[in-house]
């Protein structure tokens, strides 16, 4: 099979020349930063994105025409995962319903739709029966009921099992084990049939504004900017897509919601949002240890009472032998020297979980940041011109890990008012961009606040002493007997990114290496997400200030992000002259897992949307 | 001009993704996996729409051969720039047998058909490596072939290409109509932005069946099995020569 390594060998080639092309950097390499108090050696150049140097100040983009073609729909989707495709699909059977006409374009950064969709996934499909009440006719891919449901303590060595009685949120009877990767894809067949244009491939970089303030539509992203900032012979600008109203379903943490928090102040009552990472592998295992419809979650080892986290072996059933299992680490844990991936890596050589995984190989692996917030990180959702759906302001029930529900709920929730609101003809906009402040109305009329109401309180819970198990015995008190209803809401511990203490207060972690059959290194698992950028291209992740990785990070946190990216994006290698160290950003290994712009301690991190096609290329995921 | 060029497009698995056997051995998994045009195709796309903002040429048909989902990537096509797409459709086993042989039957009798001057195809694609549709369609047709074209220049009634070869560069001059097979550094390919995708649905594809154009797809090939490369065995470390030696004498090589 020679092919293969030609191949390789080929796609080498084609990288190293398409690297031959780039220009050569600017005389502009070294910035020196006169108030820098700790260094006085010129901090090498590391950001060289627009949003961080305008190019109407950069003199290598004079000349260069920046306008944009334009066009205008009814409704434009940021977002084509399970929230933004649901808005889409219902804004198109109430038209048909109802004789009218509605045009609706979703943009997706990913090339295809599904490629950057990653969870567990485990699905209640109340939300997906509303939607389509004939799901199972059209062929969606729910192939695996639950049929077993167990948790787990575990300590180095055991397991202590934990019974999981009916009331309890964990239980799973009646919902399926779906590969949420595929089931993206086919809410995107469904979608292309009702008439959604759907526009893979493209990434919405810019919000675009009316006079007035309010929001006028998005701005794709621009393509052929060379690495060092400056304009290629194939640069054109992105595309505006104007609408009266733009639903922004990013999912976790996503880049224009940021923005948007800022601009519109959405969160002045809300508590920050609270994350975890999850990181995913599909394993085909042997035969005989496959056990389709199982679920098994487990908490404890290799994680301490006081970071929570936890994991997922999920058994599917579409013919072979196919597990996913899972890790996920809160990200407000406090040592940095944590490493989410190797926590993951060494977890599954616990004597309860490598008996699965013996004999079986791994096929596929991703991560992804989700919400830990809950009801009490619930920004504002509207504002002039647009509304925020799905993970994006974060419906995800905690102690369920069940989000996709909800999410599809909400999209449906913002079609159903939209249409009422740009169908009715007697409806007069006050802003040029319409503000619905019925869809939070009807949100927190729904199940989803009933339901995120009643767990509000588990995952505050877990930050007393007794770490986790505090949140289990509360979680046994007052969820399962009182079902949420004390009167009291506990508060979360504040951003992520504060939690870390000094390098200097916490004790290194001794990983084991992997043996390279059961855990295996960071590369080979970037390489099985697919993951790939056009390499001449500035780095999306940018820093706001190029000195602060080595004189912030680096020394006083021993550098967390070169263990927290799941991607080994983040790197601190020695400078060519002399001692020290500098950041080097390896942007084409990006995963858009988002984990960097939630957890550098600095925040001076800031993650934007790379050429639009680039990123992980995810199959069922 | 009044010229037309043909240009061939294939849908590949795109080159970062990890590829997989399939546990039966019959190929690799294709399912829900990242596909992208050919990086070749691209190139060869680009070189047909300069010529033709050139005005050198009239019109730029771009042609793939496959299953269904061969229709977005000659959307892509058309989105760079071809005025319309051809989607010759083949599934099945048929698609599994398709090999240069059958394509380059099918490009040959789509020449004919639309009266073509240029056909441009990818030197390679990266699924298989062959290196042989562009060759065996110009053979079929009997013209003249400049391939692994690093620049192509127009001439009334030629074109002066000049070739990458392995020891170094070699510049011919043939005449038309010819087929010509896009190396790397012949371009650097547009990028198929979002007002062109939407410009591009309105282009029209015209699906034709091989059977149409008189082409018989049978294959005198039969893929016995598909498997991973084996494992690079572990290397072993000697101190001595005369460790090496004795070594060598072990396992029975000298």
């Amino acid at each position: 099979f020679h092919c293969y390594t030609a191949k390789y060998a080929l796609c080498q080639c084609l990288r190293l020349v398409k690297g031959l092309r780039k220009k050569c950097l600017p005389p502009i390499l070294h910035v020196s930063r006169l108030n820098s108090s700790t260094s006085s050696s010129p901090v090498p150049r590391i950001t060289t994105h627009y949003t961080v140097y305008p190019r109407d100040k950069d003199p290598r983009w004079e000349g260069i025409s920046m306008e944009r073609f334009a066009d205008e729909a009814d409704v434009i989707i940021v977002g084509a995962g399970p929230a933004g495709l649901s808005a889409a699909i219902h804004l198109k059977q109430l038209a048909s319903e109802q004789g009218k006409e509605l045009r609706v374009c979703v943009v997706e950064k990913a090339s295809q739709i599904g490629a950057h969709t990653l969870s567990g996934a485990c699905l209640e499909p109340k939300s997906l029966q509303e939607l389509f009440p004939d799901w199972k006719e059209r062929g969606a891919p729910l192939h695996t009921p639950v049929t077993e449901d167990k948790f787990g303590i575990l300590t180095e060595k055991y397991r202590i099992p934990v019974p999981l009685l009916p009331g309890l949120p964990m239980r799973n009877h009646g919902n399926y084990i779906v590969r949420l990767g595929h089931l993206v894809r086919w809410l995107g067949e469904q979608a292309e049939q009702l008439g959604v244009e759907l526009y893979p491939g493209y990434a919405a970089s810019e919000v675009l504004f009316h006079e007035d303030g309010s929001v006028k539509g998005i701005a794709t992203n621009d393509v052929g900017i060379a690495k060092d900032g400056s304009p290629k012979e194939v640069f054109e600008r992105g595309m505006e897509l104007h609408a009266k109203i733009t639903i922004f379903s990013e999912g976790c943490h996503g880049h224009l919601a940021k923005q948007l928090y800022k601009k519109f102040n959405l969160r002045e009552k809300c508590e920050p949002q609270t994350y975890a990472i999850g990181l995913k592998e599909l394993w085909i295992v042997d035969e005989k240890k496959w056990k389709p419809g199982k679920i098994e979650h487990t908490v404890g080892w290799p994680l301490d009472r006081h970071s929570y986290g936890g994991s997922f072996v999920y058994h599917l059933n579409e013919g072979e032998p196919l597990v996913a299992i899972g890790f996920v680490v809160g990200l407000d844990y406090q040592n940095p020297y944590l490493s989410p991936f190797r926590e993951f890596q060494r977890w599954k050589h616990h004597p309860a979980i490598a008996p699965t995984l013996e004999g079986g190989h791994r096929i596929a692996y991703g991560a992804r940041a989700l919400n830990e917030g809950g009801f009490q990180s619930i920004p504002r959702l509207t504002f002039p011109g647009g509304l925020l759906i799905g993970c994006s302001p974060g419906f995800m029930n905690v102690p369920k890990i069940k989000g996709t529900h909800t999410a599809i709920k909400s999209g449906m929730l913002a079609a159903e008012t939209i249409f009422q609101k740009i169908t009715d003809e007697n409806f007069h906009s006050e802003t040029a961009g319409v503000h619905l402040p019925e869809y939070e109305e009807n949100l927190q009329n729904s199940w989803i606040w009933k339901e995120l109401y009643a767990v509000r309180n588990i995952r505050p819970s877990c930050h007393t002493a007794l770490g986790v198990y505090g949140g289990m015995i509360y979680t046994g008190i007052f969820y399962w007997i009182f079902r949420g209803k004390e009167p009291w809401t506990l508060k979360h511990k504040g951003l992520d990114a504060h939690q870390l203490k000094p390098a200097k207060d916490c004790t290194p972690i001794e990983y084991p290496k992997p043996d390279g059959k059961i855990s295996f290194d960071l590369l080979s698992s970037v390489a099985l997400s697919g993951t790939n950028h056009e390499h001449d291209q500035p780095a999306h992740l940018t820093l706001m200030d190029d000195s602060v990785p080595v004189n912030k990070n680096l020394s006083i946190y021993d550098g967390p992000e070169q263990r927290f990216c799941p991607a080994g994006v983040y790197e601190f290698v020695p400078v060519e002259t002399g001692d020290g160290q500098k950041l080097q950003i390896n942007a084409q290994n990006c995963v858009h897992c988002k984990t960097c712009d939630i957890k550098d301690p600095s925040q001076n991190i800031n993650w934007v949307v790379p050429e639009g096609g680039g990123g992980p290329a995810y199959n069922g995921m | 001009m009044s010229a037309r060029v043909l240009v061939g497009v294939k849908r590949v698995i795109d080159y970062a993704v990890k590829i997989r056997v399939k546990p039966d051995k019959t190929g690799v998994v294709t399912d829900g996996v990242k596909h992208s045009m050919n990086p070749f195709c691209e190139i060869a796309i680009e070189e047909a729409v300069r010529l033709k903002e050139k005005k050198l040429i009239k019109e730029v048909i771009a042609v793939s051969c496959g299953p269904q989902q061969s229709q977005e990537t000659i959307r892509t096509a058309l989105a760079m720039g071809a005025d319309r797409g051809i989607h010759v459709d083949v599934s099945g086993k048929d698609y599994e047998n398709l090999g240069p042989l059958q394509v380059s039957k099918i490009l040959a009798a789509l020449a004919k058909k639309e009266d073509v001057r240029l056909i441009i195809l990818g030197k390679q694609a990266i699924d298989d490596d062959c290196n042989q549709t562009g060759q065996m369609t110009a053979a079929l047709l009997d013209w003249p072939q400049g391939t692994f074209a690093s620049q192509v220049d127009f001439q009334e009634d030629s074109l002066k290409v000049e070739r990458e070869i392995d020891g170094g560069l070699e510049t011919i001059k043939i005449k038309m109509p010819a087929v010509v097979t896009a190396d790397l550094r012949l371009n650097e390919p547009r990028y198929a932005t979002l007002p062109n995708i939407m410009k591009a649905k309105k282009k029209k594809i015209d699906t034709v069946k091989p059977s149409d154009l008189g082409v018989d797809l049978s294959s005198q090939l039969e893929v016995l099995s598909v498997e991973e490369p084996s494992q690079r065995q572990a290397g072993v470390k000697v101190e001595t020569v005369e460790d090496l030696i004795k070594k060598l004498r072990d396992s029975g090589r000298i």
